[in-house]
């Protein structure tokens, strides 16, 4: 399964555990999140369904450039981090 | 007796305390992150705070009379844009520019303005929001523009207090909307303002205005105050026409302004030099006041730093209690003060404090 690492700075201002989810994409990789903390939704992505402009997102090391579809597939060993972009101050 | 005021900085929300006669900051909720907006609800006794965190985006917390803490509730939030809309405005809250409460006749009713342009009202204290489409539908949505953001914004509402369906918005840069049904339609109403950074062909435009700030008086309420981007004008009719008031002494630019709640004829500005300066004249903080509609001015100076300060006041950044008498001015350098004798006299409370964004009496 696939596993969501979110940064603690998050546990500031809402739940944001870890996720093991079976997922095949991001975007479904998020969905699961969601369902265990629906706030989280408010947190990540805007409410047009896009990433926040500074959160940043790896996938196995490598950086999610697609703010929009968010249709990365992820595999059952993929490690997803999402992380604060600095670029968000 | 007015005993808490409230600080929205860049850096937290500060709580500003009267205790044994003197005013002193108290408690720090959010510190760290971006307050761009506070409100306190006198029906109520409650408290709203909207956060503009840097990365996961605007939320908004309620602190309820007598509770210890704060409770994250609802933002206002954009519907799904449609895929086939033309409008190159993105659908999504920037930031909360303004908040105000709903008639004392309507209980948890609570308007926000946002960037980039949309009104949302809530009418169970924040648990919900709704867009008010007929604004955010308006074809002359599309003249809008940025005025100090990129995008438009909405950073005046104000609610008349004999009618709670009679509302006006001001809009920097989109001029002056009233309603008379409660949202169900809009009107621009900023006739009589002019726009001096525009072709002469346009300046007359109301749609095109750049209204900073519009405040009313809570006891007279037909009396509206506009410090505007080229001038200072003021209403007799709740925004239905606009006269430039122009005996403001050291400069007619600036964003604060603030009524006397019992007074229509007396308001209170904090001037900067210019548009292109905005810096104290003279590097001289000073707040304006009339108390006679505008007919005449007084400069007052007293306990304000006379040299070498370079403090600009925000739309928000200047405040008065429902006494009449305590006013509270904060900068963007992170200066307070206060006044407890109508600007006559000023204290500094901090001269160290973050960027402030808004301040209000509770």
């Amino acid at each position: 399964m696939a596993t969501l690492i979110f940064t603690p700075q998050l546990a500031r201002f809402t739940a944001a555990p870890l996720v093991h989810t079976d997922a095949l994409t991001l975007r479904a990789g998020l969905e699961a999140a969601f369902l265990g903390n629906p706030r989280l939704r408010a947190y990540l992505l805007d409410e047009q369904g896009c990433l926040r402009p500074n959160v940043a997102i790896f996938i196995d090391g490598h950086a999610v450039r697609d703010h929009v579809r968010l249709d990365t597939p992820l595999t059952a060993h993929s490690k997803v981090h999402i992380l604060q972009a600095l670029s968000g101050g | 007796m007015t005993e808490r005021a409230w600080i929205a900085s860049r850096k937290g929300l500060f709580e500003l305390l009267q205790q044994n006669g003197r005013w002193t900051l108290g408690p720090i909720a959010f510190l760290g992150e971006p307050v761009s907006m506070v409100l306190a609800d006198p029906r109520d006794g409650a408290v709203y705070a909207a956060l503009n965190l840097g990365h996961f985006g605007v939320k908004l917390h309620r602190k309820d009379a007598g509770a210890a803490q704060w409770t994250e509730i609802a933002a206002p939030a954009y519907p799904r844009k449609p895929e086939d809309c033309a409008d190159p405005v993105d659908w999504t809250v920037r930031f909360i520019w303004s908040l105000a409460c709903g008639g004392a006749d309507e209980p948890g009713v609570i308007w926000a303005g946002t960037l980039p342009g949309g009104l949302f009202r809530s009418t169970d204290r924040g648990a919900s929001w709704t867009l008010m489409h007929s604004l955010w539908d308006a074809p002359e949505r599309s003249e809008w523009f940025g005025g100090g953001y990129d995008v438009p914004g909405i950073h005046s509402i104000c609610v008349d207090p004999r009618d709670s369906r009679h509302v006006l918005v001001g809009i920097s840069c989109g001029g002056a909307w009233v309603t008379h049904d409660g949202g169900a339609s809009w009107t621009l109403s900023a006739r009589g303002m002019r726009a001096n950074y525009l072709p002469p062909e346009r300046g007359d435009d109301q749609n095109v205005q750049d209204p900073h700030r519009i405040v009313g008086a809570r006891d007279t309420p037909d009396q509206l105050w506009c410090q505007h981007h080229n001038g200072i004008w003021r209403s007799a009719n709740f925004g239905a026409d606009w006269q430039e008031v122009s005996a403001a002494p050291l400069s007619n630019f600036g964003f604060a302004v603030a009524v006397h709640p019992a007074d229509g004829n007396t308001a209170w500005f904090a001037p900067a030099l210019a548009d292109q300066t905005r810096i104290p004249t003279d590097a001289a903080l000073t707040v304006t006041r009339t108390t006679d509609g505008g007919r005449s001015f007084t400069a007052l100076r007293a306990g304000l730093p006379q040299q070498h300060c370079y403090d600009l006041v925000y739309r928000h950044g200047l405040a008065v209690a429902d006494d009449g008498r305590t006013l509270l001015m904060a900068s963007t350098t992170g200066g307070v003060w206060l006044s407890e004798n109508g600007g006559d006299s000023w204290r500094t409370i901090s001269s160290s404090m973050p960027p402030v964004y808004a301040v209000c009496f509770q």
